[in-house]
């Protein structure tokens, strides 16, 4: 469709139509556009449901509307098993919305990541996250055979040769390359953590475009972290969204600690959730201040909302931080403003060009 | 062993003095072997190489050696056998997500690695193996390749950025 306003223009309109892809650009996506525009960007996740209803998947997707860039489809995290993340996506092409396919190395072996690449662009997928995956112990199937056949760098540099040399690794010719925005993830506050921008050097040198971190609720941490990435001219090279979150209360907080390995949640963070009359307001009240302190962090590109089962506040946590400014991310009922309008234009000349005859 | 492969990680750069120092030699003797031999030797040679090296830093004999590039920490004793880590499950103190009681592999190939002479080639990305090398010696597979330059019988893909054992 014709591009009707600017604002438009720049964050472009529905993925599941034929976006012009601008110059530079890798996909036709509408994320990939927010960020190179220069954009703060938002990002959340949508908790896939355990059943076979597509109303099920648009209901939780639907909750971001207006409020984030880009939903990540999460691909059985924890191990847990889920409807797939290809299948959501299908669903949140289909209505329009800008899904970030996740890819776990756990479950799929070579010949079927590079098959689903290809489908999952087909359907109009813009952009992947590229993860090793839980191992199959923390999840709900321990005695299902763990895959891990590629890495998360080893499956970066296969998307993006896919992309670019448009073959697949065997050295089969591609008639037509997924053009995918390339992202994975990081933990800076894991150990080793003087070695994690040396990771993160790994997977950007491996074709990574964009980055979204584990949750953060250290900043001093993510300043370090930052830093070095920053004088490594990493930030420079792809867009960094430092991911943070919700907790639901202090015991929430103790569990995640310590049964969610790589989730670093300082002591003062859960004096604060205990102390607190009521603890989910008390949750949300810190992940605004967050979100407003990572803003400020040099070279951060771009916040990460993990709100798991309190989805529905995530627009009032966006709005309440003003990290995104005056800036409104797409939604659904702007579109159908722009494309009446179009529609009602082209009718309009339709009749004219009736009467010239 | 689980403590000896935490020793040799400890003396990383020893161990690499002895593996530039030795490498050649074993190199040029299999390239002999195999020259005169063919492939009668390869049992009792990979035999060889399983044992010395899964003593020495429980190797899993996955055909493709980067012990060299990893801070003399293998790879394959990952549960995810991840070949550019570490994963972002690491414990706060340094143990691996999913065997508590084993240190990370990749936070000792870091360790291994700053203390190497040549550490820095951990930062290069290693592509996924080729699972047809499982079980293989890494030894011949070089010697061979190395030995047939004219004949150049191993194909290079691009993507296999294939090092020293």
């Amino acid at each position: 469709m014709n591009i009707m306003s600017p604002d438009i223009e720049i964050v472009g309109t529905n993925p599941g139509d034929p976006l012009p892809q601008l110059e530079g650009h890798v996909s036709y996506g509408r994320f990939e556009r927010v960020l190179r525009a220069g954009h703060f960007a938002i990002t959340s996740e949508i908790a896939p449901p355990d059943s076979a209803d597509p109303d099920e998947i648009m209901r939780r997707a639907n909750v971001f509307d207006g409020s984030v860039d880009a939903v990540n489809a999460t691909d059985g995290s924890g191990a847990n098993c889920h409807l797939s993340s290809m299948g959501m996506c299908a669903v949140m092409t289909r209505n329009g919305l800008s899904p970030i396919i996740q890819i776990s190395c756990r479950d799929r072996n070579r010949i079927a990541i590079q098959g689903d690449i290809l489908g999952a662009a087909a359907m109009g997928v813009c952009n992947v996250l590229c993860l090793s995956g839980d191992d199959v112990s923390v999840g709900d199937h321990p005695e299902a055979k763990p895959v891990f056949d590629l890495d998360s760098v080893s499956l970066i540099r296969t998307i993006k040769m896919m992309r670019d040399e448009r073959h697949f690794l065997s050295g089969r010719k591609l008639a037509s390359g997924p053009n995918l925005f390339i992202g994975s993830s990081i933990n800076p506050f894991a150990p080793p953590i003087e070695n994690r921008v040396d990771q993160l050097a790994k997977k950007i040198n491996a074709g990574a475009e964009f980055i979204q971190s584990q949750y953060c609720f250290d900043i001093a941490m993510l300043n370090d972290f930052m830093a070095q990435a920053v004088d490594a001219g990493l930030a420079e090279r792809a867009f960094i969204l430092i991911g943070t979150g919700t907790l639901a209360s202090a015991g929430t907080a103790r569990w995640l600690r310590s049964n969610i390995p790589g989730v670093h949640i300082p002591d003062a963070i859960i004096e604060r959730l205990d102390q607190a009359e009521d603890p989910r307001a008390e949750g949300r009240k810190i992940c605004v201040e967050l979100m407003q302190q990572i803003k400020e962090v040099a070279g951060v590109s771009g916040i990460h909302l993990m709100a798991y089962r309190q989805e529905k506040f995530v627009n009032a946590i966006v709005q309440q931080s003003g990290v995104l400014g005056d800036r409104k991310p797409w939604s659904a009922d702007d579109y159908d403003f722009h494309r009446r309008k179009l529609d009602s234009e082209k009718s309009a000349q339709t009749t004219a060009a009736r009467t010239d005859l | 062993m689980y403590s000896v492969r935490q020793w040799s990680v400890k003396r990383s750069r020893f161990l690499e003095g002895v593996y530039n120092f030795t490498n050649p030699g074993i190199l040029f003797c299999l390239r002999g072997i195999t020259r005169l031999f063919g492939k009668s030797l390869d049992r009792p040679i990979t035999a060889l190489e399983a044992g010395l090296k899964g003593f020495l830093f429980d190797c899993q004999m996955c055909g493709d050696c980067v012990l060299s590039k990893t801070g003399m920490s293998c790879p394959m004793n990952c549960p995810k056998t991840i070949r550019n880590g570490p994963c972002g499950g690491v414990r706060e103190n340094g143990m691996c997500e999913v065997k508590p009681e084993m240190r990370c592999v990749w936070v000792a190939a870091w360790d291994g690695a700053s203390r190497m002479k040549d550490g820095e080639v951990i930062r290069e990305a290693q592509f996924a193996l080729d699972y047809r090398q499982k079980g293989k010696s890494s030894w011949l597979r070089l010697a061979r390749e190395t030995g047939d330059v004219e004949k150049t019988d191993a194909p290079e893909t691009e993507l296999s950025e294939r090092g020293p054992a």
